[in-house]
């Protein structure tokens, strides 16, 4: 049993796309694909590692990240941060919020499973 | 030949000549050709429904009983008219600037709109026009018994009740079809007018003919005529003062009063300058028509069996002598004052109890009031329908059930004196700011019982309502109370009795009530309104705005006026606020405005209620109401120089406002752009490369490599139509575009544009609901271009309509040289603040749904309707989310 | 509106003003024209003919219909307006 990867993000291509890679490396990939609820999905699901979209429905990635920075079992939760908004401005937000690897789409397969393995080992 | 069968004859042809007379009049009035329809010789000659057959034939009867006392009812209304500038003027104005409908919504909206008030007033005159409907079908009646009796012989003389009944459903047919027509915002019925009118013209013409046979043809000329009077048994002035006087004043009073002269004076009033001819001239309409009553009375008497009914000499004298055709024309002119007066009188009442008991009473039993869904124009004139033939049924069951005679004969005056209690509450509201609702009821109240106790009871005989000993000693021997004679003041004439001490006491009552209580600030407003309409503009009253929301006012309004009149209105309201859009800020200028309109179809109580529900129930803050009252002339004047000028900055303030808040999204939008189109292109990118690379290594089944390069393949779609909207919107946008103009049925290019919307849609289809007749018109235009903003408009309701069973309805019309196409779909609309960014660049309104598309869509539109010369709009106020496409009619294209 | 009532009127608004007084002041003088016949004796020496009260009647009737037809041709259209005050302020 791999590690687990929550993978919130709403392009249903995209999540094909991640849980492809990911999961033939060994890691076990669940998903979410709205910011409404995404806090309470992380909670429960607990994962090891969370991979957050900027622009979900709902709610914006920041404003999730920010939520899980503020409650206990989740202040140090590895959060992978992938948008397609690639404006340095989005970058430093996504510092601000409490980001532990921030990446723009598109993005190389090999670059995220990179980031993903060091951030799980850390 | 049988006169009586030609009588029937042109009885028909009579009637169906006032039937082409009516119809040409609405005719012209609708096209715009009424001008002629509406001159003051018209104003003044409708005003002669006063003369009734009461009056028409009915005077003659009365001189003959009771010498000159019948030129009462002639000069008493002779004295208001010269005396125009006091009363009729103020009432003119009053009821222009204040849409009212009736005397019944006049009182009503003097006292605070008080819907109560107006339910007393049109009981009251209920009660005081029946009688004399029912008098109108004897004298009709009467008249043809007189034919028949001259050709008892050979025929069996008409039933007394069919002839009745036949009249009386022929004039509720003839109301209900041109009286209910329309439900026009003035309450003016131009074919109407008209009819009565020519009837007008055809009483004096009978009154006259006759006249001047029986003064030159049978007395022998006018030196021998004044001698033959002198010898009569009427020869000598024997006139009581007190009925002289009394009498003047009755009919003057009943002149302002009656509901049916209300109609003619004030509703149908077209323009105040009429009144100035009217001044003169319809004084001498009655004095011609009052000319030769004496001569015919007195020819009557003295040639003519002792016993033959004197009311009928107008008739019996022409045929004694055998002037049959002279008759006939007499006949008419009887039958012409009869129908005007019932025509107008039913719909002078129908108004009343429409707007002031069934619509109040069906607005409050459908639930929500203003808010119920439905149309409630057809219910206004459906009520209005019924209640005409309500009001005419009464009439032909109180003739039934009184069985016609002298006591109908009599009932002519005891209705003056009924409806004549209207007379201190109207003229005391016009000149006295103190006078009270209250006041109001208690004077009516007072009067009417006085009326009902000593005038109508008493006058069906003693023993028949009120008991014998009960007239002979007062009720519980209470002799000061005795019916006609109060105070023990006996020997009186009951009539001058009874209107003496009703009228004076219900002044009294009415001075009094208003005295010790105290007005509400609405009655306060409308108090100075009304009193100093020729100071004031022309506003009744403020609403204190803001709180209402423009959208329900604009459903409310379009089930009541109708939508294309009130979609004008609140837009050219729009216009006048400096908004742009269909809207207005429901400030208090703009309820005032809308509550007047909506007067127009339901009366001012209602209306100000329907408009209080929605803005919030507590309808006006007094504050408001006082500053609007503000009584010193100097304050107002300086007040409204200063509104003028602070509505002008308000009006700058808004535009700007409105430009800066517009410049602002703009930016924030021009700055989100690039972002939006970073994340635009990056996602469907990032799905390339990344199967892109999957793809590039080995050990892939034949599957998932089939499956992975479709969603390669349709990433790359996405994207090119990414950028093929962005190059047509950059080309649209800097007028670039080449259209490809030709001639196209509206009707395929929506075929067109329904087909390729709904191919290949997953799931279920919105269904559409099309008006093809409508659909056939002719457009110069881009087809091509058309259909995208179609495809456009038809996609989305499809995408986003959410109701369980989507309808999308689709509605064509011309209006003035444009062509409006609306898409209408019954899902849950677009929320207010969304409204006005629908058409910038990737305003997607929820992005919820991601269904496609990357929210350039109605950009586009817009762009192309532009170039196309037309529009797209937003329509708020529909149910669901609406579209309006406005196109040029013709080949009037814009210019590039 | 006027900004102010002035003191004294221009001739022709003083005018205008006098011919309004007159067609207030026309019902009042029909109304005493026509109480005339309520002093005219009933019984005795001095009874009032029918015909002679037909002819004193009806002239005040044309009388005043001809007084009434004339005053209002006088009066300016625009009258009422300017006099009273307008709706537009």
């Amino acid at each position: 049993m791999g590690k687990r990867v929550l993978l919130i993000e709403d392009e249903p291509n995209i999540i094909e796309a991640i849980s492809f890679i990911l999961s033939r490396d060994g890691w076990s990939v669940a998903t979410h694909a709205n910011g409404h609820d995404a806090v309470d999905k992380v909670t429960a699901h607990a994962p090891d590692l969370l991979i957050l979209d900027v622009m979900l429905p709902g709610k914006s990635g920041f404003e999730i990240l920010r939520e899980l920075r503020e409650a206990e079992p989740t202040r140090g939760l590895p959060v992978l941060m992938l948008t397609a908004r690639g404006q340095t401005k989005d970058r430093e937000m996504a510092e601000r919020a409490g980001v532990s690897r921030f990446m723009t789409k598109p993005f190389s397969n090999a670059d995220v499973l990179d980031a993903v393995r060091e951030l799980v080992a850390v | 030949m049988a006169p009586l069968n030609i009588l029937i004859a042109v009885c028909l042809i009579y009637v169906a000549f006032l039937f082409v007379v009516a119809f040409a009049a609405e005719r012209a009035a609708m096209r715009g050709r009424g001008g002629w329809l509406r001159s003051p010789v018209v104003y003044t000659l409708s005003l002669s429904i006063y003369c009734t057959a009461w009056t028409f034939y009915g005077a003659v009867g009365y001189a003959a009983r009771s010498g000159l006392e019948y030129l009462t009812i002639y000069i008493g209304p002779s004295l208001v008219m010269f005396g125009w500038w006091w009363v009729l003027r103020r009432l003119v104005r009053i009821g222009r600037s204040q849409r009212i409908t009736s005397i019944a919504d006049m009182i009503s909206s003097r006292y605070g709109k008080s819907n109560m008030l107006a339910v007393g007033v049109t009981v009251l005159a209920v009660i005081g026009t029946t009688p004399y409907i029912a008098l109108q079908l004897q004298s009709v009646t009467l008249s043809f018994e007189v034919f028949s009796d001259v050709q008892a012989a050979g025929q069996t003389a008409p039933d007394h009740g069919a002839t009745a009944l036949w009249v009386a459903v022929g004039l509720s047919f003839f109301t209900i079809l041109f009286g209910t027509r329309n439900l026009d915002v003035n309450e003016r019925h131009h074919g109407v007018v008209m009819a009565i009118a020519v009837e007008a013209v055809v009483k004096l013409f009978a009154l006259l003919a006759v006249g001047v046979f029986v003064v030159w043809g049978v007395a022998g000329g006018m030196s021998e005529t004044l001698a033959r009077i002198d010898a009569s048994e009427i020869g000598t002035w024997q006139m009581a003062g007190g009925r002289w006087a009394g009498l003047i004043f009755l009919s003057a009073a009943a002149f302002l009063c009656l509901p049916r002269m209300f109609q003619v004076l004030v509703v149908e009033n077209d323009n105040e300058s009429h009144l100035r001819t009217a001044s003169w001239a319809f004084p001498a309409y009655v004095m011609v028509m009052s000319l030769f009553v004496v001569p015919i009375a007195v020819m009557g008497l003295e040639i003519l069996p002792e016993g033959a009914n004197p009311d009928l000499f107008v008739l019996t004298l022409p045929l004694a002598t055998g002037q049959e055709a002279l008759a006939m024309l007499s006949f008419l002119g009887g039958f012409s004052s009869a129908t005007s007066m019932v025509i107008v009188a039913a719909i002078a009442l129908s108004t009343m109890v429409s707007n002031h008991i069934v619509m109040p009473i069906w607005l409050r039993a459908t639930g929500g009031g203003a808010m119920v869904s439905g149309d409630v124009r057809h219910v206004v004139i459906l009520s209005r329908r019924v209640s005409i033939a309500g009001v005419v049924g009464l009439g032909y069951l109180y003739f039934r059930f009184s069985g016609g005679g002298t006591a109908l004969a009599s009932i002519g005056l005891i209705a003056f004196a009924g409806v004549s209690q209207f007379l201190p509450v109207l003229i005391g509201g016009l000149f006295w700011r103190g006078a009270t609702r209250v006041g109001a009821f208690c004077g009516l109240s007072v009067g009417f019982v006085i009326w009902v106790y000593a005038l109508l009871l008493p006058s069906f005989g003693a023993g028949v309502i009120l008991p014998a000993d009960l007239m002979a000693e007062g009720p519980f021997g209470l002799g000061w109370l005795r019916p006609e004679a109060f105070f023990g003041i006996a020997g009186m004439d009951p009539l001058i009795h009874a209107i003496l001490w009703s009228i004076s006491l219900n002044t009294l009552a009415f001075f009094v009530g208003s005295l010790v209580s105290f007005p509400s600030p609405l009655e306060r407003l409308q108090g100075a309104q009304f009193v100093n309409i020729f100071e004031h503009s022309s506003r009744p009253q403020s609403w204190a705005g803001g709180k209402a929301q423009a959208e329900d006012l604009m459903v409310m309004a379009q089930r009541i006026i109708g939508a294309r009149e009130a979609q004008a209105l609140f837009e050219s309201e729009a216009r006048k606020q400096g908004m742009s859009g269909v809207l207005p800020e429901p400030n208090a200028r703009f309820l005032d405005v809308l509550e007047r309109e909506l007067a127009g179809s339901v009366g001012t109580a209602t209306a100000h209620a329907m408009i209080g529900q929605i803005t919030g129930g507590a309808s006006v803050s007094v504050e408001d109401l006082m500053a609007v009252a503000n009584e010193t002339a100097q304050i107002m004047e300086h007040s409204s120089q200063l509104e003028a000028k602070s509505e002008e900055l308000a009006r700058t303030a808004r535009q700007l406002r409105q430009a800066n808040e517009k410049l602002t999204q703009i930016s924030v939008q021009k700055d989100a752009f690039l972002s939006q189109i970073s994340h635009e292109l990056r996602t469907p990118m990032t799905s390339i490369r990344a199967f892109s690379e999957i793809l590039r290594e080995d050990g892939l089944g034949a599957g998932a490599r089939d499956k992975y390069a479709t969603i390669i393949h349709d990433e790359a779609i996405r994207l090119t139509r990414l950028l093929d909207d962005l190059l047509d919107l950059s080309v649209l946008e800097n007028g670039q575009v080449s259209l490809r103009e030709q001639s196209a049925d509206l009707g395929t290019v929506l075929d067109h544009a329904i087909a390729t919307a709904l191919t290949g849609v997953s799931g279920p289809v919105i269904r559409i609901r099309r008006d093809r007749a409508a659909e056939a018109i002719r457009l110069h235009t881009d087809p091509g271009r058309l259909a995208q903003v179609f495809i456009n408009l038809i996609g989305n309701a499809q995408k986003y309509c959410d109701a369980e069973a989507p309808v999308l309805t689709i509605e064509v019309r011309r209006a003035g040289g444009r062509v409006v196409v609306d898409f209408i779909d019954n899902g849950k609309g677009i929320a207010t603040d969304a409204q006005g960014m629908v058409f910038e660049k990737f305003a997607r309104v929820s992005s919820a749904h991601r269904a496609g598309g990357a929210g350039l869509g109605l950009a586009i539109c817009r762009e192309i309707m532009l170039r196309l010369g037309g529009s797209v709009s937003y329509l708020p106020g529909q149910g669901g989310a609406a579209f309006r496409v406005e196109l040029p009619a013709s080949g009037s294209m814009a210019a590039q | 509106m006027t900004d102010r009532p002035a003191l004294f009127l221009e001739r022709r608004s003083y005018r205008r003003r006098r011919l309004t007084d007159m067609i207030r002041a026309l019902p009042v003088v029909g109304a005493l024209l026509w109480a005339v016949p309520l002093l005219w004796p009933l019984e005795g020496e001095g009874t009032v003919r029918t015909s002679d009260a037909i002819i004193y009647i009806f002239s005040v009737w044309a009388g005043l219909i001809v007084v009434s037809a004339l005053l209002t041709r006088l009066m300016p259209r625009g009258e009422g307006r300017t006099d009273d005050g307008q709706d537009g302020a």
